[in-house]
């Protein structure tokens, strides 16, 4: 260290021989003596950081870790700025460009690269040779943006866990019975020994009064004394449908339907999951009811539509079976 | 923009909410001393429940459900949230000053408990609950619409109220009737010893661990963005044009 001091000073003494580029400044030592000062104070405070991490359980804990940490960069800063206005000498050079000069600057740069390229015989090979490379680098870096969208493999929105005579569960795996659905409220439920992750696999089951019903054409036998039952994902961006708004006094309020709390698409269980409000682009999928011998739920079949959020072209899509 | 206007929305509504509603011509009938609770009520339900109720609840076809089928829960809800007796029977019924007195209010309760089989009013115990239980069945049955702050926020159609001045008898009775557009949750579903829980979790959410210092209404990443952005970069680019110099051009 004495080493490394020794050979600075002596650095400083050989440069003071040297022509000075920057003017010589008048030195300012209540300036100096300022930032010195505030760089003590900022190690004090960033000190009195550590010190309060290692004391925790403090009340305010948080506040004090961060005055401590922001007063310390606040207390840097200003040294900073002290040290760019009144310390380090400065001087503003302007000076015109020279128009001439530039030209034939120019002028030698473009003979430059001509004359670089003398080895080069096949110049529009190399050309095309080097547009193949960009171009394809280009290629490989937008190919990625194809996992954003389910532009060439759609199947696992058609391909619900659901098939004819599987039941529905609740969270814990418990069998419905078609009495366990009451009005006024709804069910989450899963298809028996399925994954319930999977995004084909939640349905959201609501009773409504069996003549309120009013289902799209080959769908009246969706519906089991009033139960329906709608894919729980959002067709507008695969939120889950986890509201459910209900008129206590029907004539004076907003009709049954299921909302999506992201972006309050609102959908209509009477009328076959249809859109009232908000952006989803396309109705929400039907699950077909059947009841068993012993009254369980079970579905009749799979969704009338693909599952999860829309893309390019699915309102074309059919069902399939 | 739609975000923004509503969130302009949601920070304007709860200082509109705060003013006083007007006084919405309660009739405080006098009553002899003695007077059955029954009684009273009966005479305080004609005077100003009766227009949209109907006769001994009946209710009307545009105005006011039926009441005969609702029990002292519900009855017991709305007027202890003073939502009853209501301005505008379209208006969603919302928590306001209660101008029926304590007395009042029981009579009334009474009276509507006598005019058909309904639910009793519920009696949670908080102190039964457990805290983290009941954070799992706020999250999955409540926070959707109520924000997992019990802050409240919107369904489509409606305001979806925050929970910090709800009693807990009052959120026991929103579980059990669903008040407007509330689903109703049976003891199916949500067991009593479940709404314990869910009441215990509910008083935690009134006091919040607010490590920050600064919860900024409790709702999220916009509002702390926009702290960020309307805050500390208005610092930043003052702070710079207070230390940097213009170029002089001439």
């Amino acid at each position: 260290m004495v080493g490394g001091l020794l050979l600075l000073v002596g650095r400083r003494r050989a440069r003071e021989d040297e022509q000075r580029i920057v003017p010589r400044g008048t030195p300012d030592t209540p300036a100096e003596t300022a930032v010195i000062l505030l760089l003590l104070a900022c190690a004090a405070c960033a000190l009195a950081f550590v010190v309060l991490y290692a004391l925790d359980r403090l009340p305010h804990q948080t506040q004090l870790l961060g005055a401590a940490l922001g007063v310390a960069l606040l207390l840097f800063a200003a040294a900073l700025i002290l040290i760019g206005k009144r310390l380090v000498v400065t001087e503003e050079l302007e000076e015109p460009y020279p128009e001439e000069e530039r030209l034939v600057e120019t002028h030698e740069i473009e003979r430059i690269v001509e004359e670089s390229g003398s080895r080069i015989t096949r110049r529009r090979l190399l050309v095309m040779a080097g547009g193949a490379a960009a171009g394809s680098l280009g290629l490989a870096a937008v190919t990625p943006a194809v996992s954003l969208g389910p532009l060439l493999d759609t199947d696992r929105f058609y391909k619900a866990p659901w098939t004819r005579g599987r039941r529905l569960v609740d969270e814990h795996g418990r069998p419905y019975l078609a009495s366990d659905i009451e009005k006024d409220t709804f069910y989450s439920a899963y298809p028996e020994a399925a994954d319930p992750e999977l995004i084909g696999s939640p349905v959201v089951l609501v009773r409504l009064d069996p003549g309120d019903l009013h289902l799209p054409d080959g769908r009246e036998h969706y519906a089991l004394l009033g139960i329906v039952a709608y894919s729980k994902i959002c067709t507008h961006a695969g939120c889950a449908i986890s509201l459910y708004r209900k008129p206590t006094f029907a004539p004076v309020e907003p009709r049954p339907a299921l909302v999506c709390p992201c972006h309050y698409s609102t959908f209509d269980p009477a009328t076959g999951g249809t859109v009232l409000f908000g952006p989803a682009g396309r109705p929400l999928p039907q699950l077909p009811l059947l009841r068993d011998a012993r009254g369980y739920l079970r579905a009749a079949g799979n969704f009338s539509g693909p599952v999860g959020p829309s893309w390019g072209g699915v309102r074309e899509d059919r069902a399939r079976a | 923009m739609r975000l923004l206007l509503a969130l302009l929305l949601a920070l304007a509504l709860p200082s509109l909410a705060a003013a006083d509603p007007p006084d919405q011509g309660i009739v405080h009938v006098p009553i002899a001393p003695g007077t059955p609770l029954k009684k009273a009520g009966a005479e305080l339900y004609a005077a100003n429940c009766a227009r949209c109720h109907g006769d001994r609840g009946h209710g009307t076809a545009k105005d006011g459900p039926k009441l005969d089928d609702v029990g002292a829960l519900a009855t017991d809800f709305y007027l202890s949230i003073g939502a009853m007796p209501i301005a505008d029977p379209h208006q969603q019924p919302v928590r306001t000053r209660v101008l029926l007195t304590a007395y009042e209010r029981q009579a009334l309760v009474s009276y509507v408990s006598s005019l058909g089989p309904g639910p009793l009013i519920p009696h949670p115990h908080a102190g039964r609950g457990n805290v983290s239980a009941g954070m799992q069945l706020f999250t999955q049955h409540c926070a959707g619409c109520h924000q997992i702050a019990a802050e409240g926020g919107y369904v489509t159609g409606a305001r979806v109220p925050p929970l910090g001045q709800a009693t807990d008898t009052q959120i026991a009775e929103a579980v059990r009737m669903g008040p407007y557009l509330m689903p109703v949750f049976s003891g199916k579903q949500i067991t009593n010893a479940q709404l314990d829980s869910l009441t215990a979790y509910i008083h935690t959410t009134r006091h919040p661990l607010d490590a920050g210092g600064w919860s900024i209404g409790h709702v999220g990443p916009i509002p702390e963005g926009l702290v960020t952005w309307l805050l500390a970069a208005v610092v930043l680019v003052g702070v710079c044009l207070l230390i940097g110099k213009r170029l002089r051009r001439e």
